[in-house]
């Protein structure tokens, strides 16, 4: 390079490459903050009325219950970065979770192999939303409505009435009453996330929510990343439902329906756009965790439960102005 | 990358177009019109807008596919699906819209799909400082590779874009109006690296507007008119060249500024005014006059603009219209200040128009209280309003039903300018209103401007283009840090004068 050219434009002087990471993860570390906060309201809630902290019973019931909603959620985020939205989660946990109920029996290799094919049969009912917004350049809010209903009337089909029975092991084994050792499978999707952050599907998936068009002309596939983010969303419902059966031992065609929603709620209050383009899975865990404190701390404040979503709603607004507020100050700040 | 493929024919051009044709609706982009450019040469590609220029690049690149004709890339005919599958035979695209993707880092944009991977995964921590290293073989040191794309500034994306395709090492190059949001200075590096490039064997295309800086670079010259090639020269004067670009002599690009009449009132003032807290700026525009504000690009132009706009409102500064003090918070309070305020902006796509819906809404949207009944808009009025608008103008558009992001980018403006007349506005903030606009439709422009003037409206004039001002105002400041370094009237006006006040303490500082 001849030296003589002239640098186009002066250097300003530089964030520190702390202040960036802070500044574009702003959405992550203010669920994580809110996350910390409505804790410690709980704890000291359970404090002032039980005299003691919220011990190992409570942790795991927690983490137990909350298990279902982050999976979910975690799918949903890989869809809403794609600047697209999924309202079949509820229908394919219902799917899934009912057929988890009639066929996890005998012997560990056949549960597994029973568990494999519901999380195929979940991909498999991503693949369908997938194709149908890709190849049919339809809007995803119309088609995953329509899918939604369609995969809660297979999941009626399957178990018309709640029912079933999912064998002692395979609860121990998903949500074991013993300790919150389902940690450990969050854990493990964090660590998933992660490695999809880095890959070439994690890029492309980023790049269309970005910009559709633009990401096509720097050579991204975008049908195929759309199919392949729908579908992954759908074996992450389908593991969703497979937990939802393990922690109340037995299946319905109807358990998966509020999914739909509070899956939406968690992806907002984990900091993800909802325009695509910019977000993260550990948000959304944390979103997902935020819910249910929020309604466990709701218990504890004795607050009539027919009053419940009104107090629920109360505090998804105040959280979403408080983040955007937040958010644009960090921004805002150079 | 280059491919290994057969030695380039000699004799054949490294890109060149055969007959290619286009339409797009009922418009053909495209007819028959062929191009080709040499190995190690750099060909401006002009004409008007509309001509065709970027069609052809958007063919060339691989972004759209001809109804007819062929594209070949060393005499081989070649058919591309996509600008990426163009890229990997080695065509570089620059095209008009950028593609920065703008939640993406600076670095991440510059790396995509070429990112340090190990096992096949990003090396997030890898990509700031090989963008870093990147950018610096380019000679850019002042842009972040950690920041966002949506926090740089336009030029500086535009710098991106361009130090991405590059860092490629295209044999063939396609820039499609690379500098129209870069100043002086960026231009200047643009230009090194198709030097560079040229002495390494790369065919460089590219399209502009501005005539020096084409006659500055390009080898040789296509001339484009109505969806097909004029003629290639090598040296032409830009007479010649309006002349064919048109199809008719324009005799003189400037039309003659009749001046202020005398004992015009102010209709602008702005006293203790500031656009950044501490520099001191005042000015007053009297009615009738066109006041332009000159200097280099980032020293509050933009910041002067949308203040007296109201968006957002200036730090400091009382502004006065008409001589009566007005409190300008957001830009409904300047529409509708005494005389009216209205904001012609740079970035029409995302500041002015509502690309999608028709003309008549663009037009009439800010006098819809006025121009309804009972809250029901009158049609009639509404309808005869446009189509007078229309033909004052000289908008060229099929109706006034037609969405506006379908018309040209001077007609867009003119659209822009008619909806401030339907209001009413006597001040009028006038932003490089003629940046990437076709020679025809900005000398409409001028003549526009001239009319308005003389009508008793006020303008505040910046532009880009230097000449533009010399030749336009009665008055130009030319602004640096804020403050107003030089102030130029006639007998003194002209683009040198304006262009040494820009830069005269700039070095020393």
């Amino acid at each position: 390079m001849p030296r003589e050219a002239t640098s186009p434009g002066q250097a300003a002087p530089r964030r520190s490459a702390m202040v960036h990471i802070i500044g574009q993860n702003v959405g992550v570390i203010l669920a994580a903050i809110v996350l910390l906060v409505s804790i410690a309201a709980f704890c000291g809630m359970f404090l002032l009325q039980q005299d003691r902290l919220p011990g190992n019973f409570e942790v795991t019931s927690t983490v137990n219950n909350t298990m279902p909603l982050a999976l979910a959620a975690i799918g949903q985020t890989v869809v809403v970065l794609t600047r697209g939205i999924d309202l079949s989660v509820g229908g394919v946990i219902d799917l899934t979770n009912a057929l988890a109920a009639i066929w996890l029996t005998g012997s560990t290799l056949h549960m597994l192999g029973v568990s494999l094919l519901i999380v195929l049969i979940g991909a498999a009912a991503g693949l369908l939303n997938g194709l149908v917004v890709g190849l049919g350049r339809l809007q995803p809010i119309v088609v995953t409505l329509a899918t939604l209903s369609i995969f809660q009337g297979l999941a009626i089909r399957v178990l018309p009435q709640p029912g079933g029975e999912v064998p002692p092991s395979y609860t121990d084994f998903l949500v074991s009453t013993n300790g919150p050792t389902a940690l450990l499978f969050l854990l493990a999707a964090a660590i998933g996330w992660m490695v999809l952050r880095r890959s070439r599907l994690g890029v492309n998936i980023f790049a269309i929510g970005n910009d559709e068009q633009s990401a096509i002309a720097l050579g991204v596939n975008a049908m195929r990343t759309k199919i392949l983010a729908y579908m992954l969303g759908g074996a992450l419902y389908a593991i969703a439902g497979l937990f939802l059966a393990a922690n109340a031992t037995a299946g319905d065609a109807t358990t998966g329906d509020g999914y739909t929603l509070t899956s939406i709620v968690a992806v907002v209050l984990g900091g993800v756009n909802l325009f695509g383009g910019r977000g993260s899975a550990v948000g959304a865990i944390c979103g997902a965790f935020i819910t249910t404190m929020i309604v466990n701390i709701l218990f504890f404040a004795h607050i009539n439960p027919l009053y419940q979503s009104f107090y629920e709603g109360l505090f998804l607004v105040i959280a979403v102005v408080l983040g955007a507020l937040i958010g644009r100050l960090v921004r805002g700040s150079r | 990358m280059s491919s290994a493929a057969a030695e380039p024919d000699k004799a054949s051009p490294a890109i060149a177009a055969s007959s290619v044709s286009k339409a797009f609706g009922g418009v053909q982009a495209l007819h028959a019109a062929s191009f080709a450019a040499q190995a190690g040469e750099v060909h401006a590609l002009v004409g008007e807008n509309g001509a065709g220029k970027s069609t052809l690049i958007k063919v060339l690149g691989g972004r759209i596919a001809p109804d007819s004709g062929g594209v070949a890339l060393d005499g081989r005919p070649v058919r591309f699906a996509s600008p990426a599958d163009a890229a990997r035979s080695g065509i570089g695209t620059v095209f008009q819209e950028l593609t920065l993707l703008p939640w993406l880092t600076v670095a991440e944009n510059l790396l995509i799909g070429h990112e340090p991977r190990r096992f096949g995964l990003v090396r997030r921590a890898a990509l700031a400082p090989q963008a870093e290293q990147v950018l610096a073989g380019l000679g850019i040191h002042h842009i972040d590779p950690r920041a966002l794309a949506a926090d740089v500034s336009l030029a500086e994306r535009q710098i991106i874009e361009i130090a991405r395709v590059i860092t490629r090492h295209p044999r063939v190059l396609l820039l499609d109006e690379p500098t129209s949001s870069l100043v002086e200075r960026e231009v200047e590096w643009l230009f090194a690296r198709i030097r560079d490039l040229r002495a390494k064997g790369t065919a460089v295309v590219f399209t502009s507007h501005r005539w020096n800086e084409i006659t500055s670079i390009a080898d040789r010259i296509t001339i484009f008119r109505n969806g097909a090639e004029v003629g290639t020269f090598t040296g032409i004067d830009e007479d010649e060249a309006i002349t064919l670009m048109t199809g008719q002599r324009v005799e003189t690009m400037y039309p003659p500024v009749p001046p202020v009449p005398a004992g015009a009132e102010p209709a602008l003032e702005l006293v203790e005014g500031s656009v950044n807290g501490t520099a001191q700026l005042a000015f007053t525009l009297s009615a009738g006059e066109i006041l332009g504000i000159g200097g280099l690009a980032g020293q509050g132009h933009r910041e002067l603009f949308s203040g007296l706009f109201g968006a957002p409102p200036l730090p400091r500064g009382r502004i006065k219209v008409d001589g009566k003090q007005v409190h300008i918070r957001r830009p409904s309070d300047a529409i509708h200040a005494s005389l009216g305020i209205a904001l012609v902006p740079e970035d029409r796509k995302s500041e002015g128009l509502l690309l999608p819906l028709p003309v008549r809404d663009n037009l009439t949207l800010p006098i819809l209280s006025s121009l309804s009944r009972f809250g029901v808009i009158r049609g009639a009025v509404e309808r005869r309003m446009c189509r007078d608008m229309i033909a004052r103008l000289a908008i060229r558009t099929p109706n006034a039903a037609q969405p506006v992001g379908a018309l040209s980018g001077g007609n867009q403006q003119k659209v822009l300018v008619g909806r401030w007349l339907l209001a009413e506005s006597r001040v009028l903030l006038l932003y490089d209103v003629t940046r990437g606009v076709d020679v025809a439709t900005k000398h409409e422009i001028y003549e526009l401007m001239l009319r308005l003037a003389g009508e008793g409206r006020a303008i505040l004039f910046y532009s880009s283009d230097t000449e533009e001002l010399a030749h336009l105002c009665h008055r130009v400041l030319v602004l640096r840090g804020g403050r107003i370094a030089a102030e130029l009237a006639a007998p003194a006006l002209n683009a040198e004068a304006i262009v040494t006040a820009s830069v005269r303490e700039a070095h020393a500082a």
